[in-house]
């Protein structure tokens, strides 16, 4: 490399890293999973998953911040997400907890096992606790009916559920 | 007329056979037509539920003229009660990628994708490996195919194969209109094959025993092997492998508690058969000419007598109201509308003749609704309806 390359070469790279401690964090990160998954349409959905995975939702400023940086009209990127029931719009704690309440989980006790969280979170379905670790959600069908009542918490799965199972699962949560 | 088929277990698709390489060799030392071929006479048809002949979607695919291909393993399994995809991708996802591979062989295709659900993250890295073996060995004989991975985002109408592509385009999941169908007009617009998890795992056994010994297996119109997901009221819930064509009776014999009041065959889009009508109702696709026929994605639901059959209804049509992408009135509305309905008729804010009001309500769906969400729910919803009218009532 000539001093001539050495010397641009070192301005871009300073260029670089003064543009990102400019930027916030969630815009880097944006930036960053644009640049790994594409900036085409293509790449919307992964890019969204990859902030949900960071950040648990999509707030609106990520939201706002992913269409600038994709170059879509923001309320595509909106309309987009809320479409999704894994792309949550609203503010969700670290531990998402999303109980199957589909037919057979329904007949093998969910509603018990449901109970035994909000009991122990206090918190209703559709709330985060205080301490905003965890928030409760009801979904469809997992499949996991024949190990049914089942659940995810965030990408892990736990299945043949009883009320003092799940409260066992949740003290193991609140060390974490 | 009682059907006379009993239940045949079979033991293919989870049959752990470390050969994939020599089979995939196999394959790609034949031709495309050969290939082709070999589906058709197998007469396999889709295991996702619709039951389009394997064969015939693989040939009209290679024989669409296109710069561009692609092959899409459907693994967004999110029929309620189904769960056997699942359990393919972790126990041999090998058989999916080898027929992904011969199918991209045989159509031209570059760029394959698995459309995994997001429920089902906990198998994406395992997958991955799987992947990676197979790029490597693709690119050892100068293959040039690219297998990826495309996580769903919690929506059960992505299963659809259009809606699937809108999502993968990046785009909300309302499915598209038919037709244009996938084979020629599919993600990105690009002639592709879609197939569910399950049909090209079947694949594997026919390439690597033969059409005849698939053929063989079955019945008429149905032939092959069938995965079933097993769940509800029973002592062994789980997957099975059966034979098509067996008699619902047959099946509650082996599955049942010994108080089997109704089986929900296919899941909240499929139908609901009551006691009386077990002996008369095989499993398979439609064709055979005694008694009735039901095609099923494989979700088979056990309820004894001590469930309300009003109860699973409210549960199936809360499912729908959810799922409905909302993009056309009849479905969007008519959802709303029929939870709305049976609730009333329930309080007695409604007589009882109300629900025949319902019924039309099902039956203009399954005429106006555009995909297959919006037309099924006609399918649950009369079977339980009429069969169990006293439960919807007191
Ligand atoms: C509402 C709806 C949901 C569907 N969900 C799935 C699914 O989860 N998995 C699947 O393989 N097919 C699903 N299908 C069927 C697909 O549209 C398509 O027919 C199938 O993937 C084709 O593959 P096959 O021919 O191998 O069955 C669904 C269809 C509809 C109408
Ligand atoms: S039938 Fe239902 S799911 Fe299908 S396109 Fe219409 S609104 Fe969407």
């Amino acid at each position: 490399m000539s001093y001539q390359e050495l010397n641009a070469a070192t301005k871009t790279i300073n260029l670089i890293t003064l543009k990102k401690t400019f930027m916030s964090p969630i815009q880097t990160l944006i930036k960053d999973l644009a640049d790994k998954h594409g900036r085409r349409r293509e790449s919307l959905l992964p890019v969204m998953q990859g902030v949900v995975e960071q950040e648990n939702f999509l707030s609106e400023y990520s939201m706002v911040e992913i269409a600038r940086e994709m170059d879509l009209p923001a309320a595509e990127v909106y309309g987009t997400a809320t479409f999704y029931s894994f792309l949550e719009v609203k503010k969700m704690g670290k531990f998402i907890i999303r109980m199957c309440k589909t037919i057979t989980c329904a007949m093998k006790g969910k509603n018990q096992v449901l109970f035994a969280i909000q009991d122990m979170l206090k918190i209703k379905v559709g709330e985060t606790s205080a301490d905003g670790r965890f928030s409760l959600l009801e979904t469809n069908c997992l499949g996991l009916c024949h190990k049914a009542p089942a659940m995810l918490i965030n990408h892990d799965i736990y299945t043949d559920l009883t009320p003092e199972k799940v409260r066992e699962i949740l003290t193991e949560y609140m060390s974490k | 007329m009682a059907t006379s088929y009993q239940l045949k277990r079979a033991d293919f698709i989870f049959k752990n056979e470390n050969d994939w390489e020599e089979i995939l060799g196999k394959i790609l030392k034949q031709s495309p037509q050969e290939l082709i071929n070999e589906l058709i006479s197998s007469e396999l048809k889709g295991r996702g539920g619709a039951g389009f002949p394997t064969g015939l979607k693989w040939k009209v695919a290679s024989e669409t003229k296109s710069d561009k291909k692609y092959v899409i393993c459907n693994a967004d399994e999110g029929e309620p009660g189904t769960f056997k995809d699942r359990e393919i991708l972790q126990r041999v996802p090998y058989k999916v990628l080898t027929a992904m591979v011969a199918c991209a062989h045989v159509i031209g295709a570059k760029e394959g994708f698995i459309y995994l659900r997001n429920e089902y993250w906990f198998l994406r890295d395992e997958l991955e490996k799987v992947i990676d073996e197979f790029e490597y060995y693709c690119k050892e004989i100068k293959l040039d195919f690219s297998i990826q991975i495309f996580m769903g985002s919690g929506a059960y109408i992505c299963g659809e194969e259009t809606a699937l592509f809108e999502s993968m385009e990046g785009k909300r999941g309302e499915p598209r209109n038919k037709p244009p169908y996938p084979t020629t007009y599919g993600y990105m617009g690009k002639p592709t094959v879609i197939n569910n998890v399950e049909t090209l795992a079947h694949t594997y056994t026919i390439f690597k025993y033969g059409a005849k010994k698939f053929y063989d297996l079955g019945v008429q119109y149905s032939r092959g092997t069938k995965l079933f997901s097993v769940s509800g009221d029973t002592p062994k819930p789980g997957i099975y492998e059966l034979e098509l064509g067996m008699s619902l009776q047959d099946f509650v014999h082996e599955f049942g508690d010994g108080d089997t009041k109704a089986v929900q065959v296919g899941g909240a889009s499929g139908f609901l058969v009551p006691r009386k009508k077990f002996a008369d109702t095989a499993i398979g696709y439609q064709g055979k000419l005694t008694g009735i026929s039901l095609p099923t994605g494989g979700s088979m639901m056990l309820f004894n007598s001590s469930r309300s059959m009003y109860n699973v209804l409210d549960n199936y049509l809360e499912f729908f109201r959810e799922e409905s992408c909302g993009q056309c009135t009849p479905c969007r509305v008519g959802c709303q509308q029929l939870l709305i309905g049976i609730k009333a008729v329930k309080r007695g804010e409604k007589p009882a003749n109300y629900l025949d009001k319902l019924l039309r309500l099902t039956e203009t769906m399954q005429y106006t609704a555009k995909c297959g969400l919006g037309q099924s729910v006609a399918n649950s919803f009369s079977s339980i309806v009429e069969n169990f009218r006293e439960e919807m009532i007191y």
